[in-house]
């Protein structure tokens, strides 16, 4: 049995190496954490990353697409979206004789029926300045009517724009009825001068885009010094998301609108929040008589039906000529506004004033103006962000609401609202019109609503608990 | 319960009588007056105009006789509108909108708690997912733009068929009211649902939820007495001011349907400045509302005993 002779070394204390008592994750504050998993949110990032672009849009837009929303351009009115387009230059228009049979007899007696047209076709080349149309003469008829559909038609009832008759020795017709570079359906129905036979001769013809050497200088097309040959290319004034019904281009209008859109959603939301957090704050912490006061009086604007007096409001305010009405606007937004979060920040208020830590505060000698900005402020600023983040997509529809019954701006400023207003007009022929700006609506609209949905799960303590 | 109930009625008298007056006074700040949209006439004739109207006398006077009348119910004559009563017009006018309304209103409050359970209960699942993306889009798109692709849609849908079956526009039989009814009532749907998912997934993980099963009762039975039941006391507090949201946003639904509601006739109102169609139709929807928002708080007290015990 052997004793174990210790030295002074085992009397040394061990050294721990490994620090398991240490918190290893850097301590996150409120803000921070709210952050984290508002970042595991992919929807809620999505969002938030459109509201940038969105931003970007209508911030850096008109820097890069200098296009003025106000300018008119007239030779190419509702423009479908489109590539940047050229016109050939023609020769300025001459008259056209058409096609005649010499000599001619009208049929002694008229049949029953008669054959369909043959031989019908596009004399020359088919442009924008004219369309020549030619056939064969048929037998037993004394005259031509002529017919331009948008569509294929479906059968005789629905050939289209009756663009005109000829006697039976006019064997041609020449279009030039505002025509544009997309494709026609061309019908020729055989007549006996007054009454139609059923039958007819379908032609597609694709007109292509042409100006005259006069509209392309007129037009400013023509660079100067250039000297235009016919059949030169040049390129038009180019619209990548068409035109409106007055001509003004499209992308350079909803860039515009987005400036009076994003400018009403976002401001007045904040300053109808700022005037509710003020008021509800004052009423939540004085409370008592003065609270009461206060909240009826908030009750009664509540109870207010909201979009008559936005509207009495803006009219109270008034526009004078050549205002955009969007000042009067925000202002009855904000008039109206401010009791929602009035009373939600009142409801906060009272409750963070009972919990344990103001009472601690207060025993530690704050005071009240400490304890509104350090304690109870901060507190209930989680609430406020997700009631802005849902106030902004409210303010967004009231604005385009009021401008499409057309209480909103006043034109010819134009808001993403005002655009819908008269997108609708022309839906059915041109809807690109209507489909832009009530896309864009909807976009922000869901990226706001997306985006207040991911704050309201990251802000919400209790969610915490559930991962 | 009595005493609450008259004890809301006063309040809502005196609420009403904010609104009258609050509108009053801001329809009075607007310059011009209703005779200006007259064609140019001599200031005898003016003067006799005014006369005839009551606009010689001054504000406060005009203001306590609207006041008088308002009490004896009468709104008075309107002035764009030759010689028609204030209270014809809504009489005439209004149970257009009241119709659209609660069409929309059953719509979106069967849909609503329909769709909200169903999301609650298949959670996370392909059902919940697709409808509440839909739901996200409802509340997304600007009911004029649903109304616009309502009646686009019904235009294909006739022009499929050939012949027109479902009017796109107008009113009168029960096919004209379908399609806006529809239209008015899909946003306050998508938010019903959104609350009636929230409320319901509450209800599912409760206690006596256990309780029920564990004692045997059939599924249906649970979803229909215990869950549905108690999840939807959310869903009918929100639906007083969801009455207010859909009448005021009839306007929008009754302009591009062509519907003659009261809507479009405060609309043209206001932009004429017709002092006396303005307060009716004012008081008259003010009034409307007050009693919806009371009538659903004494409602929410016979569903849920709870409020009637405090």
């Amino acid at each position: 049995m052997s004793t174990v002779q210790p030295t002074a070394a085992d009397f040394e204390p061990v050294k721990v190496e490994s620090d398991v008592e240490q918190i290893s994750r850097p301590s996150l504050s409120y803000w921070q954490d709210a952050w984290v998993r508002l970042k595991k949110n992919t929807r809620a990032i999505v969002s938030l990353w459109i509201i940038i672009l969105l931003t970007v849009f209508t911030l850096i837009g008109p820097f890069i697409w200098q296009v003025d929303p106000a300018l008119q351009d007239l030779n190419q009115v509702s423009q479908s979206p489109s590539w940047p387009k050229s016109a050939v230059v023609v020769e300025a228009y001459s008259t056209w004789d058409g096609i005649r049979i010499d000599g001619y007899q009208s049929p002694d007696n008229y049949p029953e029926q008669v054959a369909a047209p043959t031989g019908f076709r596009a004399v020359g080349d088919a442009t924008t300045q004219r369309v020549r149309l030619s056939w064969d003469a048929v037998a037993g008829a004394d005259g031509y009517n002529i017919y331009r559909n948008n569509r294929q038609p479906q059968d005789f009832n629905d050939l289209g724009l009756p663009l005109g008759s000829t006697y039976g020795d006019e064997l041609s017709y020449e279009d030039r009825l505002s025509l544009e570079d997309r494709e026609y359906y061309y019908a020729v129905v055989p007549t006996d001068g007054i009454d139609e036979y059923e039958s007819y001769t379908l032609l597609t013809v694709t007109p292509q885009l042409a100006l005259t050497h006069e509209e392309a200088n007129t037009r400013g097309l023509a660079k100067s010094g250039d000297h235009l040959a016919v059949g030169d290319q040049i390129t038009i004034e180019f619209h990548p998301m068409g035109t409106d019904y007055l001509g003004r281009d499209m992308l350079a209008r909803l860039m515009e609108g987005a400036r009076v859109s994003l400018f009403i959603g976002i401001v007045a939301p904040f300053l109808y929040v700022f005037i509710g957090i003020v008021y509800g704050g004052f009423a939540g912490y004085f409370s008592g008589k003065l609270d009461v006061l206060l909240m009826r009086f908030a009750d009664f604007v509540v109870a207010l039906p909201f979009l008559l007096f936005m509207i009495l409001f803006k009219i109270a305010f008034g526009i004078g000529p050549g205002e955009s009405g969007i000042f009067p606007m925000l202002i009855a937004l904000v008039l109206l506004g401010w009791p929602a979060t009035a009373r939600l920040v009142r409801g906060q208020v009272l409750q963070i004033r009972e919990q344990g830590y103001i009472e601690a505060a207060r025993l530690l000698g704050a005071k009240d103006h400490y304890l509104i900005l350090r304690h109870i402020i901060p507190n209930t600023m989680g609430v406020i962000l997700v009631t802005l983040t849902f106030a902004v997509p409210a303010a967004i529809f009231t604005e385009a609401f009021l401008s499409f019954i057309g209480m909103g701006v006043a034109p010819p400023t134009p808001s993403w609202g005002s655009m819908c207003n008269e997108g609708v007009k022309t839906m059915l022929s041109h809807p690109h019109e209507l489909i832009f700006p009530a896309v864009l609506i909807s976009i922000t609209v869901l990226a706001f609503n997306l985006l207040g949905d991911g704050l309201t799960e990251a802000l919400d303590s209790r969610m915490r608990s559930r991962e | 319960m009595f005493m609450y109930t008259i004890k809301r009625l006063i309040a809502g008298v005196i609420t009403v009588w904010f609104i009258a007056t609050a509108t009053f006074v801001a329809m009075h700040q607007v310059p011009g007056d209703p005779l200006m949209n007259d064609k140019a006439v001599t200031a005898e004739i003016r003067a006799n105009l005014e006369a005839k109207y009551g606009l010689d006398k001054s504000v406060s006077e005009q203001y306590l006789i609207f006041l008088g009348n308002m009490l004896s119910g009468d709104f008075g004559i309107s002035f764009t509108q030759q010689n028609r009563r204030v209270n014809d017009i809504i009489r005439d006018h209004f149970p257009v909108s009241a119709t659209l309304g609660v069409l929309a209103i059953l719509f979106a409050a069967a849909g609503g708690v329909l769709w909200g359970a169903l999301t609650a209960i298949y959670r996370n699942r392909m059902p919940d997912i697709i409808i509440m993306f839909l739901v996200i889009l409802g509340i997304s798109v600007p009911s004029f733009v649903f109304a616009a692709l309502g009646q686009l849609l019904l235009v294909n849908i006739n022009s499929l068929i050939g012949e027109s079956i479902i009017p796109v526009a107008g009113w009168g039989t029960i096919w004209h009211m379908l399609m806006p009814a529809l239209v008015l009532g899909l946003g306050t749907m998508a938010f019903l649902t959104r609350l009636m998912r929230s409320s319901m997934l509450e209800v599912v993980n409760e206690e006596y939820i256990k309780t029920a099963r564990a004692k045997g009762l059939s599924p249906t039975r649970i979803f229909f007495r215990h869950q549905l039941r108690n999840a939807i006391l959310p869903v009918i507090t929100v639906l007083g001011p969801q009455i207010a949201v859909i009448t005021t946003g009839g306007f929008v639904v009754e302009l591009v349907f062509a519907i003659p509601g009261l809507g479009r006739y405060f609309v043209q109102a206001v932009q004429q400045l017709d002092y006396t169609v303005i307060m009716g139709t004012t008081v008259f929807y003010g009034a409307f509302l007050v009693l919806m928002v009371i009538l659903v708080d004494i409602l929410y007290g016979f569903i849920d005993p709870r409020v009637r015990l405090s």
